[in-house]
């Protein structure tokens, strides 16, 4: 007897093959399209946004084709307090949150999963590329598209109601999957970008949530460079659209070194300032077999990877990098890796 | 699909010809088409000439709704009820939204029932200026069967044309164009195990209303496009079986629904019963609950009186719960995982549950307008149904409630 698996379907390519490919061995299967936004834009226009009509209907089309019952759960409400506003609010505190983990963490492997639970099945499944053995999360095959990062923050506990079918698959593989089912998502393009700021323009959606409030860009020494219209449109690292009228002295180019959300303050500095090599974290989660081997960490989304040393230190993390990292931003996740195998994350407080 | 509408039409399939054309192909054509639009008006009571075919019910309420406000310009009021179906809703909201048209939500009692009164009152307010009223003749939600000839006499005091969805009554209720009063009626025939996509609204003589569709003024010259006179040779045959052993059917359902409300009762002790309680006017048993209150007597509104003789209070076929702490689509989730298939009320274009408008309109909170279902029962419907339902029911509804509240 298989296990009762609610397959979570966004309407495109990779969880409609995750939802096959779990109902093909035997499961189960139950399709459900997450709405999560409370106003859906009736179509997609190119790879932004998310839960529109058009994804919905695509979702739909794909149970149809597999041979599944297909239901439309309502998370608009959960995912605008946990995720949307959540997001609005570390920008506003001066740290840079990563919203599809926030999703993750709070939507899929809570909201969905403990509602799927309540009503009877064993297991959440989705469409991310990411290997789940036994309960142990790593890389997927496709480096490219792997995405345990955004799944590092899973507990144990979550990981252990979650299905990951497409681990061993590259995308490549899972497109032409997807053809040879008949599944006409197959050639759907990839989404990017954060889903519920449908143009792309991060700085505006957080203006138009936060306000503008026009206040200096400083450099390292205390002096005023320039000017911003609210610094949480600002994040570490970032070089572009600062707009500084005067040059830096070297005439190099200039990056966010931080951002100081209470006195509105923007600082900027050179690329060597941004360099650094310990990096405190709260909020460890460990969800993995105990630390062995070669360890390393990544520490955004698609980031590089650093060989790294780590040390609990008080209820946090002090993970010390063997080369320097460029733009570590706070609010970010500290993802650690055995190999290829996750053994936990922490979330990034401050860098030097 | 009824087997003698599948017939009729797979008959008619083999036949080209359009019932607009001269020729010979033609005039077979229009044949199947007139007769049967003979044999719909005789079902319901009706003029052939009376009789104007569309695609289905949305159309039909459509073109009653746009085109008597139309018609009737300048006046700007629109009545109607809070309970309608979206096919009627949205037309008059949309006249309101870019026509200049006032729409005026008739408000409905705790059964969801429209009182002559509240209709009476609206039209006084301004009777000059009322273009059109339209009141569903049952609701498809709650089942709630309206007394459209009390309100349609109301509305002819001031000359105002009456328009009435007849497409849940239709096979469940006797209906009759003529002996309503009513000036127009929706029906259609997928409802009635007819074909989809065929229905027609039922217009009385001299009522002219502006088209919504314009080309070869096929249908009195206020509908046009091809006849699909296979269609409506389908829908005429499930017309007429349906009103044939509409009274069978009704005592058949009636029984069954009955038993199913009980058995349901039983099973979950606080579900809430929506809709009109009873049963038909003509001193039958009703449904008297064991061990709980006689609802006849304690809950009988004043709209009531308005029914038509020997008229139901509720669809024979309806029967529609609220299951206190549970969410209507986890449940039906449940359900249908075991076999037993129900609705909730309706989605929005996404496909997300919405609390029902007519659950609102009577009253109900939103968590309990959310965690409301509807059992239909029709001509395959058998105890065996409800014998399942029953032996699935108060698990699906314990879960369904653990569910609510994670």
């Amino acid at each position: 007897m298989g296990l009762r698996v609610l397959a979570a379907m966004s309407g495109g390519v990779d969880s409609a093959v995750a939802a096959a490919r779990i109902a093909e061995a035997g499961h189960d299967v139950t399709g459900v399209h997450l709405a999560l936004s409370a106003n859906p834009q009736s179509h997609r226009t190119g790879a932004r946004g998310c839960c529109t009509i058009e994804d919905s209907r695509d979702a739909r089309r794909a149970a149809d084709v597999i041979g599944i019952p297909f239901y439309i759960w309502d998370m608009a409400e959960r995912f605008q307090r946990d995720v949307i506003e959540d997001f609005v609010a570390e920008y506003a505190a001066g740290r840079t949150p990563n919203p599809c983990l926030r999703c993750n963490e709070k939507i899929k492997f809570s909201a969905v999963l403990d509602r799927a639970l309540a009503l009877g099945f064993d297991a959440v499944a989705t469409g991310h590329h990411a290997k789940l053995v036994d309960g142990v999360l790593s890389r997927s095959v496709d480096q490219g598209k792997d995405q345990s990062y955004v799944l590092g923050v899973l507990t144990r506990e979550q990981l252990s109601h979650a299905i990951f079918p497409l681990g061993g698959s590259t995308k490549a593989e899972v497109r032409e999957e997807a053809a040879r089912r008949g599944l006409t998502v197959a050639d759907k393009p990839d989404s990017h970008d954060i889903c519920f700021i449908a143009d792309g323009d991060t700085r505006g959606f957080l203006a138009g949530r936060l306000g503008s409030a026009e206040g200096p860009i400083v450099d390292q020494s205390g002096a005023v460079v320039g000017s911003h219209q609210g610094a949480h449109g600002y994040t570490v690292g970032q070089r572009k659209g600062l707009r500084i009228d005067r040059p830096a002295p070297d005439g190099r180019p200039r990056y966010v070194l931080s951002i100081e959300p209470v006195s509105n303050t923007v600082t900027v500095g050179p690329r060597s300032a941004l360099q650094v090599t310990s990096i405190t974290c709260g909020r460890p989660v460990w969800n993995g077999p105990s630390a062995s081997g070669d360890l390393t960490v990544q520490l955004r989304a698609h980031g590089e990877v650093y060989a790294c040393r780590f040390e609990e230190v008080g209820g946090g993390l002090r993970v010390e990098l063997d080369r320097p990292a460029t733009g570590v931003a706070a609010g970010q996740a500290a993802v650690l890796y055995s190999g290829d195998t996750v053994i936990g994350s922490a979330t990034i407080v401050s860098a030097a | 699909m009824l087997p003698e509408a599948i017939e009729a039409m797979t008959e008619q399939l083999r036949h080209a010809g359009n019932a607009s054309s001269l020729h010979a192909t033609g005039r077979r054509a229009r044949r199947v088409v007139e007769e049967s639009r003979e044999a719909i008006a005789d079902a319901l009571g009706a003029r052939p000439s009376e009789v104007v075919f569309t695609s289905g019910g949305t159309e039909a309420d459509n073109l009653a709704i746009k085109g008597l406000y139309w018609s009737r310009r300048p006046r700007r009021r629109v009545l109607i009820s809070a309970v309608e179906h979206h096919a009627a809703l949205d037309p008059a909201h949309w006249l309101a939204g870019s026509q200049g048209a006032e729409v005026e939500l008739l408000q409905v009692d705790a059964h969801g029932r429209v009182h002559p009164d509240t209709l009476r009152a609206a039209i006084e307010r301004d009777p000059d200026d009322v273009a059109m009223v339209s009141v569903m003749w049952a609701n498809n939600e709650v089942g709630t069967v309206q007394p459209v000839h009390v309100l349609a006499a109301v509305a002819h005091d001031h000359g105002i044309p009456f328009h009435t969805d007849a497409v849940q009554a239709i096979g469940q209720l006797p209906v009759s164009f003529s002996a309503s009063g009513v000036d127009a009626l929706t029906m259609t025939g997928h409802k009635i195990g007819g074909p989809m996509g065929a229905g027609a609204l039922l217009l009385a003589k001299g009522l002219t209303p502006v088209s919504v569709q314009h080309g070869g003024g096929q249908e009195r010259d206020v509908r046009s496009g091809t006849l699909d006179a296979p269609a409506i040779a389908g829908l005429a045959a499930a017309v007429t079986t349906a009103v044939k052993e509409q009274e069978a059917l009704s005592r058949r359902l009636t029984s069954l629904r009955d038993e199913l409300i009980r058995r349901v009762r039983d099973a979950v002790p606080d579900v809430v019963l929506n809709g009109d309680p009873d049963v038909a006017l003509d001193g039958g048993p009703g449904v008297v609950l064991d061990g709980g209150p006689d609802l006849r007597e304690a809950d009988l509104p004043d709209g009531r009186q308005g029914l038509a003789p020997g008229s139901p209070g509720r669809l024979p076929g309806n029967a529609h719960f609220s299951f206190p702490g549970c969410e209507g689509d986890a449940l039906l989730m449940l359900l249908d995982a075991k076999g037993v298939e129900c609705s909730t009320g309706s989605a929005c274009s996404a496909g997300v549950a919405q609390p029902s408008h007519v659950l609102l309109a009577m009253g109900a909170d939103a968590a309990a307008a959310r965690g409301s279902l509807r059992f239909t029962l029709g001509h395959t419907s058998t105890r065996d149904d409800i014998d399942r339902l029953i032996e699935v029911l108060p698990a699906a509804v314990e879960r369904a409630r653990r569910a609510g509240l994670s």
